[in-house]
């Protein structure tokens, strides 16, 4: 590589901001109490919380400087597989900050936020053309909440069907939540294999599927980057018994404007804007994980929901088969308005994000394949799956390489996941990354690679640049230290 | 990691495809992970245990093991009911690394039937399975 990008500057050690607490030190001018003071019964004070005493420029250093520690996508190149980091077009962060959307309260009168309304439901219309399912709700709150949403769907389904189930089929390529979200529905989860190029097959689903079976949770394109081609059948295999197909869009990123999972045997999926949909995420969130479905499904759906007549938008408490709330109010209001900014800036445009998302996957892939060993040897979707396996004589692991990266200024992959790869390296550069800066990620990983064999105590210490070195994760896990 | 020749695999215990390794005492199977499987893990960070009377068929999971890098679970060599587990491990869940045959094992069960200890694998079948 040229120049590499990553350099050691000035950086700051920042102590806690309870360190940099003085007595009476304010960051504002508080006014003089012009009432008399009336003291309170003893039994109702207390000392106060303990919060740090500070002024303005004290709180404004702190997280400049704690910022200046960071990665984002706003500083790098960012391929944390399965996660979508793409960029987040600032526009949509000017439209989001429209006093009109930042001062709407969620309890004002529907005759006074009609405008929140209608993006609300043009938003929920427009991701019904994207995923081709019949309704759509805002409400859960991330990813794993819609999943969770999704199989509460299908488990009041089976109920008002006069027959409730008690397993569900999840293949081992589905995200780790997945089995999370159907045991709190009361299901018990099938796990099943994928076949050996590393996707389902309709026998592996036929041999377990039955009529005590609520459905399938399948994740397509799956977690290993690739497309499910068997989703259709599979489908009619799970409706043939009566079952119900929940797709985890997690990776909608891969698909959009070219699949529509409605029309191949899905019934209910979930998005996640903070992913596919350009909504900031990372540090927890907020996130926004909407679920669509097919119309036999929608009664079911949280309420209340919302609605268009001739007099415009209201709110529908009426819903007698729904699951219920799923959050306070309407969802993650803020973020529904920058993935709605994302999808009325990109319109058509849409296809080619996913498009351009594919494409510099298999790039990356062809391009690394004599450097890494490769999982699974056939085009890949958005994201591609490689392995340490040919750094092992040298004793470098998936995880040195990871840090070694870091040096080089780039994010680290997702490491050790999916768990049907021993060491996975999962690579998802997004359609952000221009081809210069795919090469410059790929340039990096054939020099790190050629460090594992001739240095590989320099990727056994990696990272050295940044200000924090290499973690005690073992300590950290044995001995946590949660105080602040 | 380990290379297969490196790995330590006494001869005086019985040995699952799931890396699990029993070993029969009288009536009372002691059950452990496989140095293959705690090689393969890394530094382990908790273990979850059964409780004592918990009951659980052939295959069952019956608790998980925690490495930096995933969880991953324990599945039963036989059936049987948990007689005692090794509470050391709640303080101390590296002796599964350092020790995994002896100071690191994860439970002790009565068998429903101690026959089916004889179809489990022996050194040299578990070794062949490694070996792929």
């Amino acid at each position: 590589m040229t120049t590499p990008t990553a350099t050691t500057g000035l950086i700051f050690n920042e102590p806690l901001l309870w360190e940099k607490s003085r007595d009476g030190r304010c960051g504002l001018s508080i006014p003089t109490s012009d009432v008399p003071s009336s003291p309170l019964d003893a039994t109702l004070t207390t000392g106060g919380p303990n919060l740090p005493q500070l002024s303005e420029v004290d709180v404004t250093r702190h997280y400049t400087r704690l910022s200046q520690w960071n990665f984002g996508v706003d500083s790098g190149m960012y391929p944390l597989g399965s996660c979508t980091m793409k960029y987040n077009p600032k526009t949509n962060e000017v439209q989001a900050a429209r006093p009109g959307f930042t001062t709407a309260h969620p309890m004002a009168a529907e005759q006074l936020t009609q405008g929140a309304m209608e993006l609300m439901y043009n938003l929920e219309q427009d991701l019904g053309e994207i995923t081709g399912m019949d309704a759509v709700t805002l409400q859960p709150a991330a990813g794993a909440h819609g999943e969770l949403t999704g199989m509460l769907v299908i488990h009041a389904f089976h109920a008002k069907n006069g027959k409730q189930r008690s397993k569900i089929i999840i293949p081992d390529t589905a995200h780790g939540t997945n089995p999370a979200s159907a045991s709190l529905c009361g299901y018990e989860s099938i796990n099943i294999k994928s076949g050996e190029n590393g996707i389902l097959t309709p026998e592996a689903v036929a041999a377990v599927m039955d009529e005590d079976t609520a459905g399938i949770m399948i994740t397509n394109p799956n977690t290993l980057g690739l497309f499910e081609e068997n989703i259709q059948e599979i489908a009619d295999i799970v409706h043939a018994k009566g079952g119900l197909v929940y797709g985890d869009g997690a990776n909608m990123n891969a698909i959009m404007g070219i699949v529509q999972p409605g029309k191949i045997g899905i019934d209910v999926i979930h998005l996640n804007l903070h992913k596919t949909f350009s909504t900031p995420h990372g540090g927890g969130g907020p996130g926004s994980g909407p679920i669509g479905v097919v119309s036999k499904l929608a009664p079911f759906l949280p309420s209340p929901r919302i609605s268009k007549t001739d007099k415009g938008y209201s709110w529908q408490f009426d819903c007698p088969d729904t699951i219920g709330r799923m959050l306070t109010f309407h969802g993650h209001f803020g973020i529904l308005v920058r993935a709605y900014a994302y999808i009325r800036t990109m319109g058509k445009g849409l296809k080619l994000a996913s498009q351009l998302a594919v494409l510099n996957a298999n790039y990356i892939k062809a391009e690394l394949r004599d450097t890494l060993a490769l999982a699974y040897d056939r085009p890949c979707m958005h994201e591609c799956v490689f392995s340490d396996k040919n750094q092992q004589p040298y004793h470098v692991t998936t995880l040195d390489m990871a840090k070694r990266l870091m040096d080089y200024g780039f994010h680290p992959p997702t490491v050790y996941f999916p768990l049907v790869v021993q060491g996975a390296i999962m690579i998802e550069p997004t359609e952000t990354e221009s081809k210069e800066t795919i090469d410059e990620f790929i340039q990096a990983f054939k020099d790190i690679a050629k460090e594992a064999e001739e240095t590989p105590e320099l990727l056994q210490t990696a990272p050295n640049l940044p200000k924090v070195k290499r973690m005690d994760e073992v300590a950290a896990a044995r001995k946590p230290c949660l105080c602040g | 990691m380990k290379e297969i020749n490196e790995l330590n695999l006494p001869e005086d215990v019985k040995y699952t495809d799931d890396h699990e390794w029993v070993k029969m005492d009288g009536d009372i199977v002691t059950i452990g992970i496989t140095d293959y499987a705690q090689d393969q893990l890394g530094e382990i960070v908790f273990v979850e245990l059964p409780e004592v009377e918990d009951s659980f068929g052939q295959g069952d999971e019956f608790g998980t093991v925690e490495s930096v890098k995933a969880v991953s679970e324990m599945y039963m060599p036989l059936a049987g009911e948990v007689v005692e587990v090794n509470a050391a491990l709640e303080d101390a869940p590296e002796l599964v690394n350092t020790s995994c045959y002896d100071q690191g094992w994860i439970m002790k069960i009565k068998p429903q039937n101690p026959s089916d200890v004889e179809a489990l694998l022996d050194k040299a079948a578990y070794l062949d399975t490694l070996r792929g």
